[in-house]
């Protein structure tokens, strides 16, 4: 399975999700709270000094950043253009390290813990009539799904190409949102048939 | 919930990541990002699979990038891109896709202008409604310099809900069960 997560045996993979994501919860949120340049520039070289103590490059730090990059030099621009440059460094720094934090949680994380964890705490809905297999169930679907669809849809695109079609959306489109719904109406029958109790 | 709808969840889920695979639109010269076909899963999911199930598709699909999985354009996903410039956009996904459900619910023989009308409702009006003060907070920037930065993209939406309009109208007559 595709995945962001990088193995590792740092105190940052070894931590369960759930202390994890509440310890990452109350970070971003000071982090929001906190007005001061100086204390941002800290909170920024802590996270960075955590990445190789998970035994992670700066690379990898980079990457997290990299796509980001045109809207932080658009917010640089507009804060130091209106408001000036320390209010500008601090709003990009801000950013920065609020999703370096939370990418560091992602990158020490298996999907399939954070996924397991989540469900867990679906328990607790559990009275207003969410039911935690359930959701297992359209997680995994939801998973299937996906290289399903792109499948279908390199399909319908050969087919249409034959047709000198492959060029227009609709031709494409239509005929996968068909067979896409015809399947899903196909496999919840064939769970149904299978004694699957909803 | 029945079999039919957990099934229906999951493929509109999925629909919205495999639509994120799709080569995005990027205007290179103009410096902006690209954009994505993503956002047409968000008014699929309400306007064929319903309120609640379109809904609840892309609180599972928003579930499943905050647990990691690289599903949005170009690969990103964790919960980073909840905290970042676009955080409002994304958690406005479900509420959109369940107000477009409302809207298409109440006039099944919409025409095409009503039903574009209601997919623009949620799609576009209510996303940015809800992703514009994030970005405004999360930059420090204000209400109307984030409208601003927004502008650029309001074409490239418009072109999506008419897709989306094209394809629900179509689909109603492909599949009448629906």
């Amino acid at each position: 399975m595709l995945d962001l997560y990088f193995p590792g045996t740092s105190f940052l993979h070894r931590m369960s999700p759930g202390p994890k994501m509440l310890t990452l919860m109350v970070a971003a949120t000071l982090l929001f709270i906190n007005e001061s340049l100086v204390l941002t520039v800290g909170a920024l070289v802590i996270v960075l000094a955590l990445y190789p103590v998970a035994g992670l490059t700066m690379q990898q730090a980079w990457k997290q950043i990299r796509p980001l990059l045109w809207i932080f030099g658009l917010f640089f621009a507009l804060q130091w253009w209106f408001s000036g440059l320390t209010l500008a460094a601090y709003v990009v720094l801000r950013l920065a390290a609020l999703i370096l934090l939370a990418s560091l949680v992602t990158l020490t994380t298996r999907s399939s813990d954070m996924i397991e964890t989540m469900t867990r705490a679906l328990g607790f809905l559990r009275p207003l009539g969410v039911n935690p297999a359930k959701v297992g169930l359209a997680i995994s679907l939801a998973l299937r799904f996906i290289p399903v669809l792109a499948q279908i849809t390199q399909e319908v695109r050969e087919a249409q190409k034959a047709r000198g079609l492959e060029r227009s959306v609709i031709a494409v489109a239509m005929p996968v949102a068909i067979r896409t719904l015809k399947m899903a109406d196909d496999i919840s029958d064939a769970i149904e048939s299978r004694g699957y109790r909803s | 919930m029945d079999t039919k709808s957990i099934v229906y969840i999951a493929l509109f889920a999925a629909l919205t990541a495999a639509l994120g695979l799709m080569p995005p639109i990027s205007f290179a010269g103009l410096g902006l990002p690209p954009i994505t076909a993503q956002s047409l899963g968000v008014m699929l999911a309400g306007a064929v699979a319903g309120p609640r199930r379109g809904g609840l598709a892309m609180l599972l699909f928003i579930v499943l990038v905050a647990a990691g999985l690289p599903l949005l354009a170009g690969g990103r996903g964790g919960i980073g891109v909840f905290l970042g410039a676009s955080g409002g956009f994304l958690l406005a996904w479900p509420l959109c896709a369940a107000l477009i459900g409302v809207l298409v619910q109440a006039r099944p023989d919409a025409s095409f202008v009503t039903l574009a009308l209601a997919i623009g409702l949620g799609g576009l009006v209510l996303m940015y409604a809800c992703g514009i003060p994030w970005m405004a907070f999360v930059g420090k920037l204000g209400l109307s310099k984030s409208l601003a930065i927004m502008v650029a993209y309001v074409p490239g939406d418009l072109v999506k809900v008419v897709l989306a309009t094209l394809i629900v109208r179509g689909l109603r007559r492909a599949y009448p069960t629906l």
